[in-house]
C-alpha cells in the first residue's frame, strides 16, 4: 500500500541555495592563489567570527542558554594550544587537541551548569571564565599577563604558513557549520527547536532537555575553542586577558542579534555584517564600539529576529532548510 | 473488568504553593482501557494533580507508580516515554515549527522512533485530529482551537498509554464537540487509557465511563457518572463556588 503522503526535506530554493553556497566556497578555496597576504588574513579573520557566531547562536538561539562567558573557551582553546605545542607537537594538529580537550573541559562543566537557570548560567559562565583566567597566568609557561608565543610556528615561512592557516580556518569553519547543520537536521535538531521554542513542553513530549543541550553546550565549547586556536595561530602572541576578554562574546552576541538568533544562516550573516563593519570603521576606535553597542540594542528591541528573521518571513525562502514538509499525495484529506 | 491491570496508581499525593495547599493527600489509579472524567470548581486542584501526575511538579507527598515502577522522583521525559502523556491546558506549542514538526517531535522522542516510523506516526496523530490541511502550518500562525487541537495530536504522536487531557474541549461548537467526542473514541478504542478534566460536563459524559469530582484538592467523589453528578458533596462543591 502506498502512503498517502510524503515528506520533503529539500526544495528547489535551498538546492539552488547549496549549488551557490559550493561556488563561493569553491572561490574562497582558490582565493589564497590571487589575493594579498593583508586580504587573506582578514578572510581568516571571518572564518573565525563566522564560527563564533555560529557557535554562540546554537548555544543561546536554539539551546536558550545565555552564556556572556565564552570567551573561557577560546581563551583555553588558545591556551591550551601552547601548552601541548610546548610538548613539542606541531602546532597544526595541537589545535584540534587543543579544542577536543576544551569540549571534555565543557562536558565536565555541563554536570554543573546546565542546572543554572537563566541569569544564574550567563553570570555564573562569565565567573567561570574569569576564574580560569587567573588559573592560566598562574602556568609559569605564560609568564602571567605578560604572556608568550606560539614559537613552533616560527618553524614555518611566512607566506606558507599565513596559507595553511587560511585553509586550515576555512576547513575548520567548514567543519563546524556542517556538524552544526547535520545536528540541526537530524532528530536531535527536532528536539533542539523545541526546546529553543517550549521547554516545558519539550520535557512532556519526551525531550531529555539537559541531554540535549549537553551537546550544544559541549559542540560550543569546541568550536569556540577551536577559533580561540585559530586565533593565536595568526596572532602569535598569547596575552591572557586578550583572550580571555568579554569583548569576545560582546561580538557573539553583535552578530547573532544582527544577523537572526535561533536561525542557521542568520548567525553566518550577522559575522559577514560585523566583519564588513570592522574593516570600515574598526578604525575609529570608541565610535566603532559605539556603533555597535547601538546596532545591538537596535535590533533586539525593532528586529528580534534579526535581518535573517526578517527575510525569511518576507520572501519565505530558507537556504539551508531543517525542516519537514508535509506534502499529501493520495486524494484523502 | 476488575482484572484490568493498574496502569497509574498515585498515593497519598500532597502538593502545596507556599501556605496553599493544593492537593491534600490524593489517591489516585487508572486502570487498563478506562475512561475518566474529572470535574471540580476553578482552584480545585485538577490541572496540579495531573502536573504532579505527568512529573512537572514533584510532589510534596505522596508516590506515583507507572506500570508497576515507582515514578516519583523520574523526570517528566521519562515518565513520557514509558507511556505517560499530557496536554498542558494553556497550549504550549513549539511556535517556530511546523504543526507536523510538532508531532514529529512527540514521535521521534516520547515514542523513541525513527525515519518513515516517526512520520508515519506523527502524521497518523494529525489525521486523527483533523489537522492534516494544515500540517506546513508553523504554530504560530495558528488559532487558539487548533493549538488545543496540537495539543491533543502532539499527544498522541508519543504513542501513549494513559492520556491526560486538560481542558480540550472548551470554546467549541457543538459539531466540533462531536468530532473531539469521535476522536477521543477512536482513542480508547485503540486501547488508551484517557483521564480528561473538562468543565463542560455533557460532553465530557459522551466518553466517561468512570467520573470523578475534586474540591479543595480533595476528592470528594469518584464513580458511576451519575451518581456522582447527584452526589450531594459534588453538588454543593459546584453551588458554593459557581453559582449558576
Ligand atoms: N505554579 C503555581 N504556583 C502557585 N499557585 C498555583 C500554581 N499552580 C496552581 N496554583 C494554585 O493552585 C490552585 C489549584 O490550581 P489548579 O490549576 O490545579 O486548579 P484547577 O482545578 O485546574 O482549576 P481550573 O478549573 O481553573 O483549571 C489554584 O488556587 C491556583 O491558583
Ligand atoms: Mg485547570
Amino acid at each position: 500500500m502506498t502512503k498517502p503522503y510524503a515528506i520533503e526535506r529539500w526544495t528547489p530554493a535551498s538546492r539552488l541555495g547549496l549549488t551557490g553556497i559550493a561556488i563561493v566556497v569553491a572561490l574562497f578555496g582558490v582565493a589564497p592563489l590571487v589575493l594579498k597576504a593583508g586580504s587573506l588574513d582578514r578572510l581568516t579573520a571571518l572564518f573565525i567570527y563566522i564560527m563564533l557566531a555560529a557557535m554562540w547562536n546554537a548555544l543561546a538561539g536554539y539551546g536558550g542558554l545565555v552564556s556572556i562567558g565564552q570567551q573561557m573557551f577560546f581563551g583555553l582553546g588558545a591556551y591550551v594550544t601552547i601548552r601541548i605545542a610546548d610538548f613539542g607537537l606541531s602546532p597544526f594538529l595541537a589545535i584540534f587537541v587543543a579544542a577536543i580537550i576544551v569540549a571534555a573541559i565543557a562536558w565536565l562543566l555541563s554536570f554543573i551548569m546546565l542546572y543554572l537557570k537563566g541569569g544564574e548560567f550567563a553570570i555564573g559562565m562569565w565567573v567561570l571564565s574569569a576564574f580560569t583566567h587567573l588559573l592560566v597566568n598562574l602556568d609559569g609557561l605564560v609568564q602571567g599577563e605578560t604572556g608568550t608565543s606560539l614559537i613552533s610556528m616560527n618553524a614555518y615561512a611566512a607566506d606558507n604558513r599565513r596559507i595553511a592557516i587560511y585553509l586550515v580556518a576555512m576547513g575548520s569553519m567548514l567543519m563546524l557549520l556542517g556538524i552544526l547543520y547535520a545536528l540541526l537536521r537530524s532528530k536531535t535538531g527536532a528536539a533542539i527547536q523545541a526546546i529553543r521554542d517550549n521547554e516545558v513542553a519539550a520535557t512532556s513530549v519526551g525531550v531529555d532537555v539537559i541531554k540535549t543541550k549537553r551537546k550544544l553546550f559541549v559542540l560550543a565549547a569546541f568550536g569556540i575553542g577551536l577559533a580561540g586556536a585559530l586565533w593565536l595561530c595568526t596572532a602569535l602572541t598569547f596575552q591572557p586577558k586578550t583572550y580571555f576578554s568579554v569583548q569576545w562574546t560582546a561580538y557573539m552576541i553583535f552578530m547573532v542579534l544582527v544577523g537572526g538568533i535561533g536561525k542557521f544562516e542568520g548567525a553566518i550573516l550577522g559575522a559577514v555584517l560585523f566583519f564588513i563593519i570592522e574593516t570600515w570603521f574598526g578604525a575609529t576606535g570608541v565610535w566603532y564600539l559605539i556603533g555597535l553597542g547601538l546596532a545591538a540594542v537596535i535590533f533586539s528591541l525593532y528586529f528580534p529576529k534579526g535581518i535573517w528573521g526578517a527575510v525569511e518571513q518576507r520572501f519565505g525562502i530558507t537556504l539551508l532548510p531543517i525542516g519537514y514538509k508535509l506534502r499529501i499525495t493520495g486524494d484523502e484529506t | 473488568m476488575q482484572l484490568a491491570a493498574t496502569l497509574l496508581d498515585a498515593r497519598q499525593i500532597s502538593k502545596r504553593f507556599g501556605a496553599l495547599v493544593v492537593l491534600d493527600r490524593v489517591d489516585f489509579a487508572v486502570r487498563e482501557g478506562e475512561a475518566i472524567g474529572i470535574v471540580g470548581p476553578n482552584g480545585a486542584g485538577k490541572t496540579t494533580l495531573m502536573n504532579v501526575l505527568s512529573g512537572a511538579y514533584p510532589p510534596d507527598g505522596g508516590t506515583i507508580e507507572l506500570l508497576g515502577e515507582t515514578v516519583t522522583k523520574t523526570p517528566a521525559a521519562q515518565r513520557c516515554s514509558r507511556g505517560l502523556a499530557k496536554t498542558h491546558q494553556i497550549p504550549r506549542p513549539f511556535l517556530g515549527m511546523t504543526v507536523f514538526e510538532n508531532t514529529y517531535v512527540a514521535a521521534t522522542h516520547g515514542a523513541a522512533l525513527q525515519g518513515e516510523a516517526a512520520y508515519d506516526l506523527a502524521y497518523d496523530a494529525l489525521k486523527l485530529c483533523g489537522m492534516v490541511p494544515i500540517a506546513n502550518r508553523k504554530a504560530e500562525a495558528i488559532g487558539l482551537l487548533d493549538r488545543k487541537r496540537l495539543e491533543l495530536a502532539r499527544a498522541l504522536a508519543t504513542r501513549p498509554k494513559v492520556l491526560l487531557l486538560d481542558e480540550i474541549g472548551g470554546g467549541l461548537t457543538d459539531a466540533e464537540a462531536s468530532e473531539l467526542v469521535a476522536t477521543i473514541r477512536e482513542l480508547i478504542h485503540r486501547g488508551i487509557s484517557i483521564v480528561w478534566i473538562e468543565h463542560i460536563v455533557h460532553v465530557l459524559l459522551q466518553v466517561a465511563k468512570r467520573l470523578i469530582c475534586m474540591a479543595d484538592g480533595k476528592i470528594i467523589a469518584d464513580g458511576n457518572p451519575a451518581s456522582v453528578m447527584s452526589d450531594k458533596a459534588v453538588v454543593e462543591a459546584y453551588l458554593g463556588s459557581t453559582p449558576e
